[in-house]
This record gives C-alpha cells, sequence and structure tokens, in this order.
C-alpha cells in the first residue's frame, strides 16, 4: 500500500485505498462462489456445472469495475463497490437456487439468468458513471430537469394497464415481455432534484422564516416547489398502491430538509404529517388495510375461513425464519420455495434466514449498515452542500429502502412490497442501485481527492457546523 | 451541515440495529414457536427427509424406509407384511399424517426425541447421515401369522398376551389395510386412501383395540369371580340354586338357555359353565348385584379410560346403574356390557397368571439406529383381579370347558387349556348375525403360557352355524400353539 512520506508538510490526504478495494473485492468475488459450490452440493451432491464460469465471470466485471476506479475515481471509498459486488453475489447464489426448488417444483419460472444479465447491465452502468460523471456536481445543473423526469418517471405506470402478475401494486411499466419499475431510478433522480434545490434555497428556509407556535415555518415561495413536487410524488404512488415508495420519498424529503436547513423542526413536521398520512391512507385504502390486518395477524390466512386478499406469505416467510433459527438450515437445504412466488424478490430475505440463520441474517444487515454508513461518511466527507446532500439523500434512501423491505418481511411493520437492495430478483431495481453506489463513490472521489478543488462551487463550500 | 448528517447516521444506524433486534426476537426467541407451527409444512417434509426408524418384530423390521428422493419427500415409508402388521404399527403417510405405533413413537423414529440428541449431534459433526432409532414391539410373528391366517377373510380379531408380563403377542384386525397403498402423496394415495376410508367393512378400525363388542357368555366368567369373590359360592361344584324356568327380575320375560336339554337346573357352577348356562350366572349376576358385577368388572379392566399400549384401547364398559333385569343380562355378557378384543384377552391372562392382571404392552424397547437402547419396558401390574384362590377356580372352570364343554376344538395335545365360549346377540332384537367369541390360555410344560382373545363378527352366513366354540376357538388354539409349540 502506498502511503505518504512521513514528515510531509502536505495535507495529510486520504490515503488511495485501491489495494483495499482489491483484496476487498476478491472476497467479495470468493464469498458467493463458496456459496455456490454449496448450494451445489447440498442439492446436488456435486459442483455446480457452471461454476467456474459464473466465478470467472463475476471476477471479471469486478476486476474491470475496480480497474475503471483506479483510472477515474482513485480516492474513491474502499469499501462501496466490494460491498454491492457481494451482496448482488449472494442474491445471485439464493436466487439460482430458488430457481432449482422452482424447476423441480415445475411451478416458477428460472429467473438467475436475467438477474446475472441485469448485474451485468448494472455494473456497466456504474462503469459509464463513473468514467463519465466528471463531477457530481455537473448533476446540479440537472436540478429541474430531474425533476420533471422523476414525474414522469412515477406517473406513466398509471397508464399502463395493471396485470395480474403485479399483485395489487401497479408500479411496472410493461413493455412486451419486459418490465420496468421506474420507481427504483426515480428515487435517484428525485434526490438529485431534492439536493439541487435544497442547496440553493437552503439559507432562505432556514433563516428568512417566521415563528409560529415555537416552530420556524418557511415563506411559501421557498418552500413551495418542493412541497408541491413532494406531494405530486406522494399521491401518485398513493394512486398506484406503492406504499414502500411513499413511505421511502417522504422519508427521503424530510431527512434531505432536516440536513439543508439544520432545523428540529422539520423532524416534527414530518414526523406529524406521516402519522397523519398514515391515518388517512389507511383508512381511506382497502389495499393498505389488508396489509396492516396481514401485518397484525400473520397467520389468518392459514384459518379456515381466511379474509379477502390475505396472503399466507408473510406466516410462510415467519415460519421459514423460525425453522432457520440461529445457525439456519444450510444453503440449499430449506424449504424456502415455500413462500411461493414472491420468493425471489419481495421474500428473498426469508430465504436468507431459512438458510443462513440468525447469525446470516445479522451478517447481512451489517452489510448494508456498512453500505450505509459509507454512504453518510462520504456525505460527512464532501465539500459542497450539493455533494452532502446528494449523499445523505442516497444513502438515507437505501437505509429506508432496507427498513421498509427488511422490517415488513420480518413482521416489524406492516408490509408494502419493494425489493432488497442488490439481494432480491429485479431488473430496476439492481440496475438503479449500482447507477446509486456509482454516484456515490463519485462524491466521495472528489471529496478525498488531495488536489485543490477545481469547480467552482455556487455557495460557499464546507459550512462551519 | 454535519451535525444533522450525524444526526441521520444515527438514525439510520438505529433503522438498522431495529431490524437486528426483530431478527433476533423472531429467529431467536420465538424461533421454536414458529418452527413448530401446525401450518409450518417443513415438519411434514421433516419426517421424510432421512431415513425413518423401523417398527422391529422378533429382530426383524416389518417397516421399510424407501429413498424416493422427492424435492418434498426424500423418502417414503413402506410396511412388510402390511396388512397383518396394520394393527400394531398404523400408517405414516406423507399426505394422511400418522397413526398409531407410526404415530405415537413419532419421536423416536424420525429421530427428533431429546433423548437422540446427543447421537444426532455426534453423527452431523461426523458427517453421518440422521437417521431415526427404532421400536422394538413384543409381538410373536408366528403367533401374529397364527392369527391373520386363522381369521382370514373373516371380520374380526384377536388378541395375544403373555400373562406373566402383560406383553401383546399378537394384534390382529380384520379385514385390514396395506399401508404402503397410501403412504406416499400421489393422487393413487389419496384414491387409495378414500377407498379405505369409504368401505363398509371398515379396514382402518382397529378392532382388536378400539372395537367394542357384547362379550357375550366369556363375560360368565367375569360374574363366577365377582361370586367367588364375594364368598356366594366356596368351591366351583357348589350348586347354585337355579331354577328350570328362571324369570327376569321384575319382569314376566324368561331368560332361556341354548337348548332346554342342558343340565341347567341347580346345576354346580362347574356344570354351569361347561354348558355356559344363561340361567345360573344371570341369576347370579343379578343376586350380586351392579355393584359387585361392576367392581369386578372393573379390577379386570374394564371402564379404564386411559388403557395405553401405547396405542388407547377404549374403554370396555360395565354399567354403574341398571335394573335387576338389565343387571342379570349384564352378567352374562348382553344387554350394556361392551368389552375389546384386548379386554376379554386381558381377563384371560389375569385368571391365568393366578389373579394379577399386567398391564398390556406393544413396546419392548425404543432405542437409537446404533442400537443404544433409550428406554426398556418394565412389566408392571395393573390390578390384582381376583385373589390366587379365586383364580385357581376359574382356571378350573376353564380348563374343564376345554376338556369337557363347548371349547373342546381348542384342545391341545401336551398343553393345560383353558377356555370359555361366548356367542354375543346384537342388534336390534338381536337381529344381527351374532359375535363368536373365544377366550383361553394355555400353559406350557416349562411355565410359559400365553392368554388369547379371538371374535370373529358375522363368522357364517347361517345364523345357527355360529358359536364361539365352532369359529373362533379354532382360531385361539393356532394362535396359543404358535406361542408355545
Amino acid at each position: 500500500m502506498r502511503r505518504r512520506p512521513a514528515g510531509s508538510d502536505a495535507a495529510p490526504a486520504a490515503p488511495n485505498r485501491r489495494n483495499t478495494e482489491l483484496a476487498l473485492l476478491a472476497f467479495a468475488v470468493v464469498v458467493p462462489m463458496l456459496a455456490y459450490a454449496n448450494v451445489g452440493l447440498a442439492m446436488d451432491k456435486k459442483l455446480p456445472a457452471g461454476m467456474l464460469e459464473y466465478g470467472l465471470g463475476m471476477g471479471a466485471l469486478a476486476l474491470v469495475a475496480h480497474l475503471v476506479m483506479r483510472r477515474f475515481a482513485p480516492y474513491a471509498d474502499p469499501l462501496l463497490l466490494p460491498l454491492a459486488t457481494l451482496l448482488n453475489g449472494l442474491g445471485l447464489v439464493m436466487i439460482w437456487r430458488l430457481d432449482k426448488a422452482g424447476q423441480l417444483l415445475r411451478n416458477n419460472f428460472p429467473a438467475a439468468a436475467n438477474q446475472l444479465m441485469w448485474s451485468g447491465l448494472g455494473v456497466a452502468l456504474f462503469i459509464g458513471v463513473i468514467v463519465f460523471l466528471k463531477d457530481h456536481r455537473i448533476l446540479q445543473r440537472f436540478t429541474y430537469i430531474s425533476m420533471a423526469v422523476a414525474l414522469v418517471l412515477l406517473a406513466a405506470p398509471a397508464f399502463f394497464p395493471a396485470r395480474k402478475e403485479d399483485y395489487g401494486a401497479k408500479i411496472w411499466i410493461h413493455l412486451g415481455s419486459m418490465s420496468f419499475q421506474p420507481g427504483e431510478f426515480a428515487k435517484i433522480i428525485l434526490t438529485v432534484f431534492f439536493a439541487g434545490y435544497l442547496m440553493v434555497k437552503r439559507d432562505a428556509l432556514a433563516l428568512a422564516s417566521r415563528r409560529f407556535m415555537g416552530l420556524y415555518l418557511p415563506r411559501g415561495r421557498d418552500l413551495g416547489p418542493i412541497i408541491v413536487v413532494w406531494l405530486l410524488s406522494i399521491l401518485i404512488l398513493v394512486f398506484e398502491t406503492d406504499l414502500g415508495s411513499s413511505f421511502l420519498f417522504f422519508g427521503l424529503f424530510v431527512v434531505m430538509l432536516y440536513v439543508a436547513t439544520e432545523r428540529t423542526s422539520w423532524i416534527v413536521f414530518g414526523l406529524l404529517l406521516s402519522v397523519g398520512g398514515a391515518v388517512v391512507v389507511a383508512s381511506s385504502e382497502a389495499h393498505v388495510k389488508t396489509r396492516i390486518d396481514a401485518w397484525l395477524d400473520p397467520m389468518a390466512a392459514f384459518s379456515p375461513k381466511p379474509p379477502p386478499g390475505s396472503t399466507e406469505q408473510i406466516g410462510q416467510t415467519l415460519m421459514a425464519f423460525g425453522s432457520g433459527g440461529v445457525t439456519g438450515s444450510g444453503l440449499g437445504q430449506g424449504r424456502s420455495w415455500l413462500i411461493q412466488f414472491a420468493a425471489k424478490s419481495d421474500f428473498i430475505l426469508g430465504s436468507f434466514g431459512e438458510e443462513l440463520g440468525l447469525t446470516g441474517m445479522m451478517a447481512l444487515f451489517l452489510l448494508y449498515g456498512l453500505v450505509v454508513q459509507r454512504g453518510l461518511r462520504t456525505g460527512l466527507a464532501a465539500r459542497d452542500p450539493f455533494g452532502k446532500l446528494l449523499a445523505v439523500g442516497l444513502s438515507s434512501a437505501f437505509a429506508l429502502q432496507v427498513f421498509v423491505v427488511a422490517g415488513g418481511v420480518t413482521g416489524l411493520i406492516p408490509l408494502t412490497g419493494m425489493t432488497m437492495p442488490f439481494l432480491a430478483q429485479g431488473g430496476s431495481s439492481v440496475v438503479a442501485n449500482w447507477a446509486l453506489v456509482a454516484i456515490l463513490l463519485k462524491i466521495s472521489d472528489s471529496a478525498r481527492r488531495p488536489a485543490a478543488d477545481p469547480v467552482p462551487t455556487t455557495t460557499s463550500g464546507g459550512t462551519p457546523s | 451541515m454535519n451535525k444533522p448528517i450525524r444526526r441521520v447516521s444515527v438514525f439510520c444506524l438505529v433503522l438498522i440495529l431495529a431490524l437486528m433486534v426483530r431478527t433476533n426476537w423472531v429467529q431467536g426467541v420465538q424461533a421454536d414457536t414458529w418452527a413448530s407451527n401446525s401450518h409450518n409444512d417443513r415438519n411434514k417434509y421433516d419426517r421424510y427427509a432421512y431415513p425413518r426408524g423401523n417398527i422391529i418384530v422378533q429382530g426383524n423390521p416389518v417397516t421399510k424406509s424407501d429413498f424416493v428422493n422427492g424435492l418434498r419427500y426424500k423418502y417414503k415409508q413402506s410396511w412388510v407384511d402390511g396388512p397383518m402388521y396394520a394393527p400394531v404399527t398404523g400408517w405414516s403417510s406423507q399426505a394422511f399424517d400418522s397413526s398409531q405405533l407410526e404415530k405415537l413413537e413419532d419421536p423416536i423414529l424420525s429421530g427428533t426425541d431429546s433423548r437422540l440428541f446427543l447421537r444426532n449431534t455426534l453423527d452431523m459433526l461426523t458427517g453421518k447421515q440422521k437417521q431415526g432409532g427404532d421400536v422394538v414391539t413384543t409381538i410373536n410373528a408366528k403367533a401374529q401369522k397364527a392369527a391373520f391366517e386363522g381369521l382370514g377373510d373373516k371380520k374380526g380379531a384377536a388378541v395375544a398376551i403373555d400373562p406373566a408380563t402383560g406383553a401383546i403377542l399378537a394384534l390382529v384386525s380384520t379385514p385390514s389395510y396395506d399401508p404402503s397403498t397410501f403412504a406416499g402423496g400421489a393422487t393413487a394415495d389419496g384414491n387409495a386412501k378414500a377407498a379405505l376410508d369409504k368401505d363398509p367393512n371398515q379396514p382402518l378400525l382397529n378392532r382388536a383395540l378400539r372395537e367394542t363388542y357384547p362379550p357375550g357368555s366369556t363375560f360368565k366368567l367375569i360374574t363366577a369371580a365377582a361370586a367367588f369373590e364375594n364368598g356366594r359360592f366356596q368351591s366351583i361344584d357348589d350348586t347354585t340354586d337355579t331354577p328350570a324356568h328362571y324369570i327376569l327380575p321384575g319382569t314376566n320375560t324368561e331368560l332361556k338357555n341354548a337348548s332346554d336339554t342342558e343340565p341347567c337346573p341347580n346345576a354346580t357352577v362347574k356344570t354351569g359353565m361347561d354348558f355356559s348356562c344363561n340361567t345360573v350366572f344371570g341369576k347370579i349376576g343379578a343376586d350380586l348385584g351392579k355393584d359387585k358385577l361392576r367392581g369386578q368388572a372393573e379390577k379386570f379392566g374394564f371402564n379404564n379410560p386411559a388403557l395405553d399400549t401405547p396405542i388407547r384401547a377404549v374403554p370396555s364398559y360395565f354399567p354403574p346403574n341398571s335394573s335387576p333385569d338389565g343387571t342379570a343380562m349384564d352378567a352374562i355378557g348382553q344387554h350394556d356390557t361392551r368389552a375389546t378384543p384386548l379386554q376379554m384377552a386381558m381377563v384371560a391372562s389375569a385368571i391365568c397368571n393366578n389373579g394379577s392382571l399386567m398391564t398390556p404392552y406393544l413396546v419392548e424397547q425404543e432405542r437409537s439406529a446404533n442400537l443404544t437402547v433409550i428406554s426398556k419396558h418394565t412389566p408392571k401390574q395393573l390390578s390384582q383381579a381376583v385373589s390366587p384362590g379365586t383364580a385357581q377356580k376359574l382356571q378350573q372352570l376353564m380348563e374343564s370347558v376345554v376338556a369337557n364343554g363347548t371349547g373342546t376344538k381348542a384342545q391341545i395335545d401336551g398343553l393345560t387349556v383353558g377356555g370359555k365360549t361366548g356367542t354375543a346377540q346384537h342388534g336390534q332384537d338381536n337381529a344381527g348375525l351374532p359375535f363368536a367369541w373365544f377366550m383361553s390360555y394355555a400353559k406350557g410344560p416349562d411355565n410359559k403360557s400365553v392368554a388369547v382373545a379371538v371374535v370373529v363378527e358375522d363368522g357364517a352366513a347361517e345364523r345357527n352355524e355360529i358359536s364361539g366354540g365352532s369359529i373362533a376357538a379354532p382360531i385361539a388354539k393356532s394362535v396359543m400353539e404358535a406361542v408355545l409349540k
């Protein structure tokens, strides 16, 4: 590892951690390969046929990504790429494993090959962002375009006919045999809009406000546009009954507003609004009510007279978790296919819980926690407010998504139906999350780059706080 | 902006921590509740995920665990001589749960019993496949075969017991079924089970343990036992003071014997038993009263709601309340009295064992797959049904029945055999074909003995061809020969 010579009088800049990244990447490729071998041995009593190709393919993808990093983002955080690779790899193994069970059951569609293709595409997009996004501050220029694109993306599914296989939520765009979940991309694009807008308006929002009942209320013309966009997105999502995304966008909005203005009153507003919103939506939407009932009594679907619209899946998932216990049944040795059709998407965590046990689940949560904390660390280190806001927005969106999905699957909160980032089957999700990580890496590269900042900023960077 | 970012960072950490705590709760604290939930199909599949242990009869397994390697079920049960052993083993089906020993001994057979924990852990560490333990039964293969072949295509049941220990040596019920036909989960298995369920002959019914019949004249032994125990008679040669025409007390109905030419009026106890006189024992019962009769019947095991072999036998019944004429009928095994074949085998075994009734049992040992004995049955006395003196007298009566009475067809050269026939009326106005009973014991020269009860329903097409002596006694005889010869 290269280190600056001791006694250098230059400001001690962050060391280049690319070798650390390479070592971690090797780990992130080897672990899923061993898991793959494990599934093969458990299910067929022999090593899987494509194991070498799979390992080489994943290794090659990781290596290319790493080399691009060395060239175009040498000072970026060394953990994020290996973490994403490891999560994506573990997800692929589990999807392949569930495919195998599905083939034997003849009631399931193989998805691993597709997921592999989408992962490749995701890494390609990752490389594209690393190479072509010279500086994350360029994204500022697209503040209002982002707003428009995000709204179009979110509204689009409402204009496509719903399909039976979507199970209640209208969040897909179907083009022929392809389907596309725009919410995953809207998550990133909306964060760009929030960051760009709030960076410009944050002083006005924080200072030009009136005191009302102990809270500082901003002027309407400062807050107006963002409230409108946010309300629109929530309305669209409620209309499309995509509860998870509504919650995610709401949380994202509150967090970014809080970080931009440094005013605690936003948290109070946020909590009040979310409680109010939850009550209104829960009492008016039948879909939501079903979800809450299923959360309160997950086993109701097993009763002789199951309530209408109820699903066995939450109960099945909890039983999968229980059967996994502390150490799990071992990869390939569980019966996660009992969870049925959403085993590879919404409920993949149930399969992990059963086969890797509590131990494996803790490891997974640590991996996700690390991604989030590295992202937030990037936000702390970023020198420009736009970069800070963007990094915080992307990381907290990621954290909220993990919380909403894992919380729903483990019965902590009502199930809302989103996918576990990187882990679950779903092309849009994998590709979008690779892009998310790429943007975080670009911000961290510019934050930790020792050279002076070449791009002038519109406001003073590095507000003391 | 850094202060709020730090706070957001703590908030995100709290979110992840909440997930961790919740998962610990579900997978750590609640794990067993979810794992053992009745809707958790994993338990169903687990039972066939590795070879199940076997049910052993005299050293040979009568069950098999076949490797079928399905996705859901890796193994499937099959049975050796399924119909013959079905009343012992029960079934263990992927689609229809399990019954009898397969169900009651499931923790051992499936290897989940906590007493197998150490063995399972060692096997896991050494990489050996998990395997269920074995259940060693008390069944004597020859006796079982003799009883099964003796009953043939007749409807009925037979039970043989070792009087000294209570070990059940034969347990047969016909018509029977082959549990192998519905052990799987395929459509054919479902059809096979549905056909058995609908069969009017009730092949799934374990008649030996779970069906009660009017015991008919075999109950006269219990009436005689009550009479001796209560000092009504001192010897089997005491006369019984029986009128030629016995009118049931409180009625105008005359209780009749099988034939008017029988020497029943004022017969001795022995003669009454030899000719199975209804008048003799009906009167004795009515004179003793319902409470003394019931007390004696209960000492033999009647009205016992928890007779577990471990397969639970339905309680045999002697009514707590009856009119005097009803009690007279109860005393000859008609009216409300009902008994399982197991119950009458127990009566025979207690008489043979000098009055001491041993608890009947079917499982000799439970052992792990590597033959380590986990539990071993110790014979236990259920009750002292009668005094040894009374038992001697009852033995003399039973031996006389076989030597000179209605049970001559059970005589075996070289063995001392005692028995009692029964031909029980049943149905509305006794319209049904009578049940043929025979309960007996045989003593060998080397102090070995066996007690047998046989019941045959609808034994012949013609009503007057049916009698315990002609239909049931030969079956009991072949079972006793199988055990002692």
